[in-house]
């Protein structure tokens, strides 16, 4: 399965669920990222984590240890 | 509303303008009305709680769709809501259109727009939050569920009313339906009606499959997006570029970010502390010290003084003088290099910088436990501990914020770096490695600490999700900036008025009273001093550093006049060492080597310097932690810590150096040396208390359903 860990920068993506359960899944939710939301990958941070996305029309900032939890198509 | 860097994150209240009986409150910025995060369970206790008359929610226009999440929420409470779309300047130069009174008939509440950078439509809109309070009316509830979820939930409602106020009855029922432990146990959810609840909860989850928070944030979301696709008319595609992203290209960049980060850093460490003719804030604390307080302060008191014919020489004019002048126009003096990094900083998170800034830093300081946004704090300290710890409040992590403020005393500061110089001087030739590994052992003191302490309970705990908007750079508002250097500034100078004042006086009757020839009074001989006597009957505490001999007490009282500011150490050895010279001490101190040279070896000179590298700060710093911590226990822990690590290191040093020089011989503190460097080196390589693993375990086993 791939997840948003995985997905390159410049990509769109498509999110298809959510793995978790509790306080950061909930977190990572309210900030926007549900499921069939279209997030673009913007770019990694200089030392490699976190990443920069794109989605709801405006600029997020998530690890790659918590990108790993979101299932993309 | 928000919570990147720079945004409350306490409550505050005030009254609005010209209506003496509207009392304000506001409250942290949130994104969400969960249970997890203290800010949105100090939002949501008192929206609940207190029942406020009406609720003003101020959403961001340029990202409209996440600020709507809360709204939604906001209204469900069934409070009279008034949104102000703030930044319309913003939304209307990005070529965009929102709809207000769509907006409004969607949500079912009054909806009115406002720029807060411009000054505009604040006060329209607190008047408009005002008028729905009088009418007391909420508006309908929009329909933001569908389907199975919908019934559930009315479902829910139906089991429940009756229990809770009828206007939050929406809110506790979508409450519930998340099993929202909080809210639970605060209505005492008898087992039976629990079992009734989760019957048509598990329904509703195996129909959708998913589980009901997911589901509640599913459909809000899904609701949001329809009514902004109405409401709202984006110039711009969708995942293009806006004019903050294009500045972001270059200043997150993947090569040039730090580059860029450095020169921004050097430049405020420049034009604050540095010591160059641009260094505006050295320059007035500067002033200060030699003018302000080293001579117009003084005479000003010494003309009062003798005009009211209080004479040089009496206890009155040495109280005034030398305890409450000198000793609070020291702390004073570096008002003004506080007040000009306190300016700098509230443009930069102002800006939006400062979220940029945890963004780059993050995989660094992640490694020992702290987060990106500790880095301006330790960088501030480098000039002052003060402003450093103040600079902590933007870390909204708890947790982090704590062990940022407990590990950013350890950076040597500028007040430290005449106690280098000495020993640097006197005993170690004026080999520039003492400097050197001072800000190394600092520096090593961070990491250590921050690795050890996340082995404890308290600082333990699945990592926080660092999820985080980088909120989109606009200009700085001049009002905004001013407001936050004013109040970071006066709060050291109103401390100044306080803590200092009072241990100023106290540590010059210490040191110029006792007992000499037989009765109490002033004293000639400082030898004979109270300070002296103190410092001879706790001398014992500190021989295991190597504080030993005739000179011990004045190790000791040394350290406790470093208290009132670490340069004051040096000055102390002037006057304990009988220093005859001329020059000042704090330019100068050559004068003070031959003294210090014989009194001190290599290796306990070097104990010496680490532990008033390390152990509690100056009055002034454990101010700021008591501020910050807003905890007597938590800053008590925090002074108490720092004094510990700084007396373990110290002691490792000495004892287990001694070895090597032959100073020491082996004996029952080189062994107790021993086992704190093997706990030190245990806590640093053991596993810690919760760790990755759980966190993996955790979704893993949720995958595998």
């Amino acid at each position: 399965m791939r997840t948003l860990k995985d997905a390159k920068v410049g990509e769109t993506v498509t999110v298809l669920r959510l793995r978790g359960e509790g306080a950061v899944k909930r977190r990572i939710m309210d900030m926007g990222i549900t499921k069939g939301v279209e997030i673009a990958v913007r770019k990694v941070a200089p030392l490699g984590d976190p990443m920069e996305l794109n989605l709801r029309g405006y600029e997020l900032s998530v690890r790659k240890a918590d990108a790993e939890m979101i299932e993309i198509a | 509303m928000g919570n990147w860097p720079g945004v409350t994150v306490e409550k505050k209240e005030g009254r609005l303008r010209g209506r003496k009986d509207v009392v304000i409150q506001d409250l942290p910025g949130i994104y969400s009305l969960s249970p997890y995060t203290l800010e949105e369970v100090v939002a949501r206790d008192y929206l609940v709680g207190e029942k406020p008359d009406a609720i003003l929610n101020i959403v961001d226009g340029t990202n409209i769709e996440r600020n709507l999440y809360l709204t939604t929420q906001l209204i469900e409470l069934g409070l009279p809501v008034v949104v102000a779309v703030n930044m319309m300047d913003l939304v209307r130069r990005n070529g965009d259109e929102i709809d207000l009174e769509k907006l409004g008939q969607a949500l079912g509440c009054q909806v009115v727009s406002m720029s807060a950078l411009k000054g505009e439509g604040g006060m329209a809109a607190a008047e408009k939050a005002v008028e729905a309070a009088v009418a007391g009316r909420a508006g309908e509830l929009p329909h933001v569920f569908t389907g199975s979820v919908e019934h559930a939930v009315a479902h829910i409602e139906e089991s429940v009313s009756g229990m809770v106020d009828a206007g939050y009855l929406r809110w506790y029922a979508i409450k519930l339906f998340e099993r929202d432990e909080k809210v639970m146990e605060s209505l005492r959810i008898s087992p039976e009606l629990a079992d009734h609840l989760e019957a048509h909860i598990a329904d509703c989850e195996a129909e959708l499959d998913d589980d009901a928070e997911s589901i509640v944030t599913n459909q809000r979301y899904a609701y949001i997006h329809g009514v902004v696709s109405r409401a709202v008319k984006k110039k711009a595609a969708a995942h293009s570029l806006t004019a903050s992203d294009r500045i972001d290209r270059i200043v997150t960049n993947r090569v040039l970010a730090l580059p860029i980060f450095a020169g921004i850093m050097f430049l405020i460490y420049a034009i604050a502390m540095g010591g160059w003719s641009v260094s505006i804030g050295t320059r007035g604390t500067d002033w200060a010290n030699d003018v302000l307080f080293g001579e117009w302060v003084p005479g000003l008191f010494h003309s009062i003084l003798t005009g009211v014919g209080v004479a040089e020489g009496t206890w009155l004019y040495g109280l005034i003088q030398d305890g409450i002048v000198a000793g609070v126009g020291a702390v004073l003096g570096f008002v003004p290099q506080i007040l000009v990094l306190c300016f700098l900083l509230a443009i930069l998170e102002d800006v939006g910088y400062m979220a940029r800034v945890a963004f780059i830093m993050d995989r660094i300081f992640r490694r020992f436990g702290l987060s990106g946004k500790s880095f301006i704090p330790m960088l501030v300290a480098t000039g002052c501990g003060v402003p450093g710890i103040m600079a902590s409040r933007t870390i909204e992590q708890d947790r982090d914020r704590r062990m940022t403020i407990m590990t950013t005393g350890f950076i040597p500061c500028g007040a430290k770096m005449p106690i280098i110089g000495l020993f640097a001087g006197a005993v170690f030739g004026n080999s520039p490695l003492v400097a050197v590994s001072a800000f190394m052992i600092g520096i090593a003191a961070v990491v250590i600490s921050g690795i050890m302490l996340k082995k404890f309970r308290i600082f333990a705990g699945e990592p926080a999700p660092f999820v985080m908007e980088l909120p989109a750079y606009h200009a700085p508002a001049p009002g905004n900036v001013l407001r936050a250097t004013w109040e970071r500034g006066w709060s050291f100078i109103r401390r100044a008025g306080t803590v200092i004042l009072l241990s100023s006086i106290i540590l010059w009757f210490l040191m110029g009273y006792g007992f000499e020839g037989g009765s109490f009074g002033a004293v000639e001989d400082m030898n004979n001093s109270l300070l002296a006597a103190v410092g001879s009957a706790v001398a014992w505490i500190f021989y295991p550093l190597g504080w030993v001999g005739e000179n011990a007490w004045k190790l000791t009282c040394a350290t406790i006049t470093g208290l009132i500011a670490k340069e004051e150490v040096v000055n102390f050895f002037g006057i304990a060492f009988n220093y005859a010279g001329e020059a000042d001490l704090m330019e100068d101190a050559s004068g003070l080597y031959p003294a210090i040279a014989a009194a001190f070896t290599g290796l306990n000179a070097y104990s010496f310097m680490i532990f008033n590298l390390l152990c509690a700060p100056c009055f002034a710093a454990m101010g700021a932690i008591k501020r910050e911590m807003n905890n007597a226990k938590w800053t008590v822990g925090a002074i108490g810590y720092m004094c510990g690590f700084a007396y373990v290191v110290s002691m490792i040093v000495y004892q287990i150096g001694g070895l090597f020089t032959g100073e020491t011989t082996f004996g029952v503190f080189t062994a107790v040396a021993l086992v704190l460097l093997a706990g030190i080196i245990y806590l640093l390589v053991r596993k810690g208390y919760q760790g990755e693993a759980v966190r993996n375990l955790r979704s893993v086993s949720a995958a595998g359903i």
